[in-house]
């Protein structure tokens, strides 16, 4: 009773505090009801998602080998095994709230959105595989991995690059693998290594660049603050165009790289100057005394910059640069307008095909969720690895 | 004491930028050297005088007259025109909704307050392209034609375009009236609401940063929320406010260059088609490259100013 009163009590300040507020609630709430409706009538009477589910390979992989694409499910596994082990020995053997909600929120998913999506029966288990795997891995991790020795532990971080260049040889093929050749990688694959590749590498190069322009050597700060600002001068499409257009031409014949991987660079050297900015705001929010400090200790410049300036300034910037690498995921889809064949390429091949005319909302929908998912994720991710750095912070201070 | 060479504080400095310098001057050099060499094989070098030659091509619409038969450099310009154009209008566009739905995370009303929370997220975290193609393919062409169009007071929506005024629907074909092609307004639409969004955030931050005594301040002074907003808080929130501004006016300006996705004729989109004609890359890519600079550059100087003129005046 008690309950019931407070709710309606706090509704009414929330909503009817005085009678502006009222009339703009009923407005909105109309608008909002009215739109939601439409919405759930369209997606449940008039659209058509045939054009989804007959098209859900092309979507996740473009024209990858129907043969070969035991290594993108092996590749798939071994990622999602990973996940789960690292998120185990992260958090231990304890299940907080997050946790809970986030095993349910994938069990869900796992359960529901291949069924959703009508894919075949095989296909479904297979996603029932990776996700139990996930989940068992970090139950397991979180058990168990308390017990193995530090040194084991501290390997953890390693096994993610390894896995990194092994998916990339996986994918590619080689050492008694098909070669399987970029231009035959699409759809969610060619998107998400793009932006993994830019992502990885554009980190030490952007960091690099931020160091040279905070540097006292006049020669190494003219000349990043010259790249960053040429490059954030430009628009990405622009840069993509002079990629497939005269990279060709800046190197001797044969030695360009191909389409795909000239857009991977051109990604790369485009996020490495946006990365360079938010790393010297990080660089400038740290008190000069840190670097007279660490001199007056008698540390050298990279060991400066090893123990004492990076780890505080890239944890400022850590927002930042994830923001950065959101931005990146999205701008992959400028690929699709140089001709390449990302999600949105080929979704937009998809809808050129005269079976799907005119479906178009339907696979723009589909695309707006993936893309929302993935970025609201990484910002998930990185606000509370955030949070558990600034709790590190505390707990190492007296 | 003998110190080693590797400590010497005033030799070492030299001796990094002296390496960087030359590995700098080596590899420009090295990539200007094939440049020339492939160039010349293909028999492109740098030259000019085609922008002279007639384009040969159409332009959907454009500000300036212009057809097939007048040169290169004027279908460019046309371009350029094109693109300051939507860049104008979306800049204004995206300032009223940023600072409208950025202000509304500051109501006294919890349903707005969440709403302006939802719209940021939703669209800061849809990659802008995939919103200019649902704007142009799902929504704007799929606008009905004729007596079906719909029918707003003072714009007409039809699949001819955008009617402004008072339009006549004669023999099925809406006249007499300022016509909006479906292109831009696309883009427009696209434009304002992406960088709305963001700008939305940068205003609330700003408004974030004025500390709360001021609006106690205000409202014991007897102002009430219009007021408080217009005089106390707005004014100090843009000291934080203009130069995080700078920088989304300048992406609204480079985010224009994704016209192309919505058939809109923009500086990027014919210098597109002028390279697929001429074969000049590397002449087409310097023009783009340093119109957009010079775009950057006027939007950030202009918004100096106004950062002079909005921070506190010290005597």
């Amino acid at each position: 009773m008690n309950r019931a009163r407070a709710l309606t009590n706090r509704l009414r300040r929330e909503l009817f505090a005085t009678p502006l507020d009222g009339l703009i609630t009923v407005v909105l709430l109309i608008g909002l009801v009215s739109g939601l409706k439409a919405l759930l009538h369209w997606s449940l009477t008039q659209a058509d998602w045939a054009v989804i589910q007959a098209n859900s390979t092309l979507l996740a992989v473009g024209r990858y080998p129907l043969n070969q694409q035991w290594r993108l499910w092996l590749l798939t596994a071994l990622l999602s095994g990973a996940a789960g082990i690292s998120w185990g020995l992260l958090r231990g053997a304890g299940w907080p709230r997050s946790d809970r909600l986030a095993a349910a929120v994938l069990l869900v998913l796992g359960l529901v959105l291949p069924a959703g999506l009508g894919l075949a029966a095989p296909l479904q288990q297979r996603w029932w595989w990776l996700t139990a795997l996930l989940l068992v891995g970090r139950w397991a991790a979180g058990r168990w991995g308390c017990e193995l020795p530090p040194r084991w532990r501290r390997l953890l971080p390693l096994t993610w690059p390894v896995l990194y260049l092994s998916g990339l040889g996986l994918i590619g093929g080689g050492l008694g693998l098909m070669t399987v050749r970029p231009s035959q990688w699409g759809g969610l694959l060619l998107t998400l290594t793009e932006a993994s590749f830019a992502i990885v590498v554009c980190c030490p190069l952007g960091i690099a660049l931020a160091l040279g322009r905070c540097s006292e050597l006049p020669l190494l700060r003219w000349c990043s603050t010259l790249y960053i600002e040429f490059i954030r001068g430009a628009p990405l499409i622009t840069l993509l165009f002079l990629g497939q257009n005269i990279l060709g031409f800046l190197l001797p014949g044969g030695l360009a790289p191909d389409r795909v991987w000239r857009a991977a660079w051109i990604l790369t050297f485009f996020a490495a100057a946006y990365v360079a900015e938010a790393v010297r705001a990080g660089l400038a929010a740290l008190p000069r005394g840190q670097w007279e400090a660490a001199r007056s200790l008698g540390l050298n410049m990279v060991q400066t910059l090893q123990h004492v300036v990076l780890p505080q300034a890239l944890r400022a910037a850590l927002p930042a640069i994830v923001g950065q690498f959101i931005t990146l995921l999205q701008d992959t889809t400028l690929l699709s307008l140089i001709g390449l064949l990302d999600l949105l390429g080929v979704a937009r091949a998809v809808m050129a095909n005269p079976e799907f005319l005119g479906r178009n909302a339907e696979v723009y929908l589909v695309l707006a969720i993936l893309f929302w998912c993935c970025c609201a994720a990484l910002g998930v991710g990185s606000r509370s690895l955030e949070r558990h750095l600034n709790r590190q912070v505390l707990r190492s201070q007296p | 004491m003998h110190t080693p060479w590797w400590r010497n504080r005033r030799l070492l400095p030299l001796l990094v930028q002296a390496t960087v310098g030359l590995v700098v001057l080596v590899t420009i050099a090295y990539l200007l050297g094939n440049l020339v060499r492939n160039l010349s094989a293909a028999g492109l070098l740098l030259s000019w005088r085609w922008l002279n030659l007639p384009a040969g091509f159409d332009i959907s619409e454009s500000l300036l007259p212009f057809n097939a038969e007048l040169p290169y450099w004027r279908a460019l310009l046309a371009g350029l025109v094109n693109t300051v154009r939507v860049v104008l209008i979306a800049l204004v566009g995206a300032t009223l909704l940023g600072t409208a739905v950025g202000t509304a995370a500051f109501s006294s009303n919890g349903l707005l307050r969440r709403l302006s929370r939802t719209y940021v997220e939703l669209i800061r975290n849809v990659p802008l392209l995939l919103q200019l193609l649902f704007w142009y393919f799902v929504v704007f062409l799929s606008l009905p034609d004729g007596s079906a169009a719909i029918q707003l007071p003072w714009v007409v929506l039809a699949k001819s375009g955008l009617h402004l005024g008072s339009p006549q629907l004669v023999n099925g074909v809406w006249q007499g009236s300022l016509r909006i092609t479906l292109e831009f307004a696309a883009l427009l639409t696209g434009l304002i609401i992406h960088s709305g969004a963001f700008i939305a955030e940068v205003v609330r931050g700003g408004v974030a940063a004025v500390p709360p005594g001021q609006w106690e301040a205000a409202r014991s002074l007897g102002l009430h929320a219009g007021q408080t907003l217009s005089r106390i808080v707005l004014p100090q929130a843009l000291r934080v406010i203009v130069p995080a501004l700078n920088s989304q006016y300048i992406s609204l300006a480079k985010n224009s260059s994704l016209a192309v996705a919505c058939g809109y004729s923009d500086l990027y989109s014919v210098a597109e088609t002028t390279l697929n004609q001429t074969g000049r890359s590397v002449e087409v890519v310097l023009i783009l490259l340093g119109t957009y600079l010079a775009m950057d550059l006027v939007i950030s100087g202009l918004m100096n100013r106004l950062n002079r003129l909005v921070q506190i005046q010290e005597r």
